[in-house]
């Protein structure tokens, strides 16, 4: 349903680098974008948004949103876009920011009554909590129904319970509207419970593509686990040391060998895995 | 007091009242492009409308004089064409109060439009909305104290002025003598009573004016 074959020169920290996407997307699919920060994750939905000129094609459905003589303005391109600062109106209320984008009073309710905002609805944007903010920057983008929904690390802010909840109504209004939406993700459980594919970005290019499940599942061969962690420390208790790992969210300890020991440097990204009773680093 | 005439002080308002209307609308546009633009040429318009900050009032007021003149270009045109003279005249005035001070008025709107969230001038165009209907909706109810600002700095600083406007405009009762020009002449004539009673009027006016904006912003800032 939407072809895109764009190049664009970007400049980046390690200088200029080439942005070379080539991606075809299905209806109602939801991508998510990952990669290392400037690979041109979030200059590739500025333009798909139309905020940021490129060459090449962009086809949504059977409308040229950018070819060689053709570049459609982003008011023209019926698009939502969810900002990671929210962008809400600050002189408007909740309701006002939604009214808007469009005057469909029953489709403001409708979604501010989903994302349990409608109590909130003549308040300022400033009185609100960032997880707030955020429902009504989705409800908001939302308000023109569009074709398609551009996400730029919606929930990266977040708390991980407010994060949670707003995976779920993500879901479900992707499921209800049926939009085919783009965002742009670091966080894999995220990625996980969202997105039907997985795009890895890295110095502007796809570097990997597939379902969450091959490109997120590390483990491989007879590994019952493996969790990927940082080592915040090593202690040395009488005659053994214990590894201390950050795991998503989690403190962990892990009796390491003097040889592990010796190998590992605090700092270092480890994979905690095991394949019966004893878990390994490595 | 009962011989005092306040009509410089009506005159003074009403130039700083039309003043700040007229460049409220031409700087509005300008200060807009000069917030959103990343023209290479954007400096050099920085540096035409800040020109009137430092160039002596008498530099700004010969040349809007020769300019003006009929014997120049533009002053003959407006002559000939529309029968318009803009020399020691209230209509004079105003334009040369335009140039002196457009700065204070674009620049408070140009940091201001700058200040602004990017995203949310975004989220507008993805809206659908236009530059325009963005510039009234969006982006002008979020920058109040620099609007403020600028409408409140414009007609203080042109209430002020007074090299220019004696180059300009001279000192023609009800007609071009302003409040400014007014205390002048009364030292020339040695009445310091009433220079004093005229400027003491200025100065309160100023206070007032300035601590309002100020008691605002403030309360802008710290709600």
């Amino acid at each position: 349903m939407i072809d895109i074959d764009i190049k664009k020169e970007l400049h980046g920290a390690d200088g200029k680098m080439l942005l070379d996407i080539n991606l075809h997307i299905k209806k109602s699919e939801f991508i998510a974008i990952s990669g290392e920060s400037g690979s041109g994750k979030s200059t590739l939905l500025r333009v798909l948004a139309g905020l940021e000129k490129a060459d090449g094609k962009i086809v949504v459905g059977d409308e040229v949103w950018l070819d060689k003589y053709i570049s459609l303005a982003p008011q023209k391109r019926k698009i939502g876009f969810v900002f990671q600062d929210y962008a809400l109106f600050s002189n408007m209320t909740i309701l006002d920011n939604l009214l808007f984008v469009k005057k469909d009073i029953e489709l403001a309710k409708y979604l501010l009554y989903v994302t349990e905002l409608i109590e909130l609805k003549d308040r300022f944007p400033e009185s609100l909590s960032g997880g707030q903010k955020q429902r009504v920057s989705l409800c908001r983008a939302l308000m023109n129904r569009p074709k398609l929904l551009l996400m730029d690390e919606p929930l990266s802010a977040l708390d991980p319970v407010m994060r949670m909840k707003l995976q779920n109504e993500i879901l479900t209004l992707h499921r209800e509207f049926n939009i085919t939406t783009i965002m742009v993700s670091h966080d894999p459980s995220e990625i996980y419970r969202l997105a039907n594919r997985v795009v890895v970005l890295n110095l502007g290019k796809i570097i990997n593509i597939g379902t969450p499940k091959e490109i997120l599942l590390k483990t491989s061969g007879s590994q019952k686990f493996s969790f990927e962690g940082e080592l915040l420390d090593i202690v040395r208790v009488d005659v053994i040391y214990i590894a201390i790992v950050a795991i998503g969210q989690q403190i962990v300890e892990i009796v390491i060998s003097k040889q592990e020991k010796n190998r590992l440097k605090i700092g270092d990204t480890i994979r905690v895995s095991t394949k019966a009773f004893s878990p390994n680093i490595c | 007091m009962d011989s005092l005439d306040f009509s410089p002080f009506w005159l003074s308002f009403k130039l700083a009242t039309l003043t700040t209307i007229i460049l409220f609308i031409i700087s509005l546009p300008l200060a807009w492009y000069l917030s959103q633009t990343k023209s290479r040429i954007k400096p050099i318009f920085e540096a035409i409308t800040a020109l009137p900050i430092v160039l002596p009032p008498s530099v700004l007021g010969f040349y809007i004089l020769v300019g003006l003149s009929q014997n120049s270009p533009i002053g003959s045109f407006l002559k000939d064409s529309f029968d318009i003279e803009l020399i020691f005249n209230f209509s004079g005035l105003v334009v040369a109060s335009c140039v002196y001070s457009m700065p204070f008025m674009v620049q408070p709107l140009q940091s201001g439009f700058e200040s602004l969230n990017r995203d949310m001038l975004e989220a507008s165009y993805i809206a659908g909305k236009s530059q325009i209907v963005t510039i009234f909706r969006v982006a002008l109810p979020n920058i109040k104290p620099a609007l403020l600002t600028a409408t409140i700095i414009t007609f203080a600083h042109t209430v002020g002025e007074f090299g220019v406007v004696l180059m300009v405009g001279g000192n023609i009762p009800n007609e071009t003598k302003v409040a400014s020009v007014a205390i002048y002449e009364m030292v020339e004539t040695m009445d310091y009573s009433s220079a004093h009673i005229y400027s003491a009027i200025m100065v309160i006016i100023s206070f007032i004016v300035l601590l309002l904006v100020y008691l605002f912003n403030n309360r802008e800032r710290f709600p």
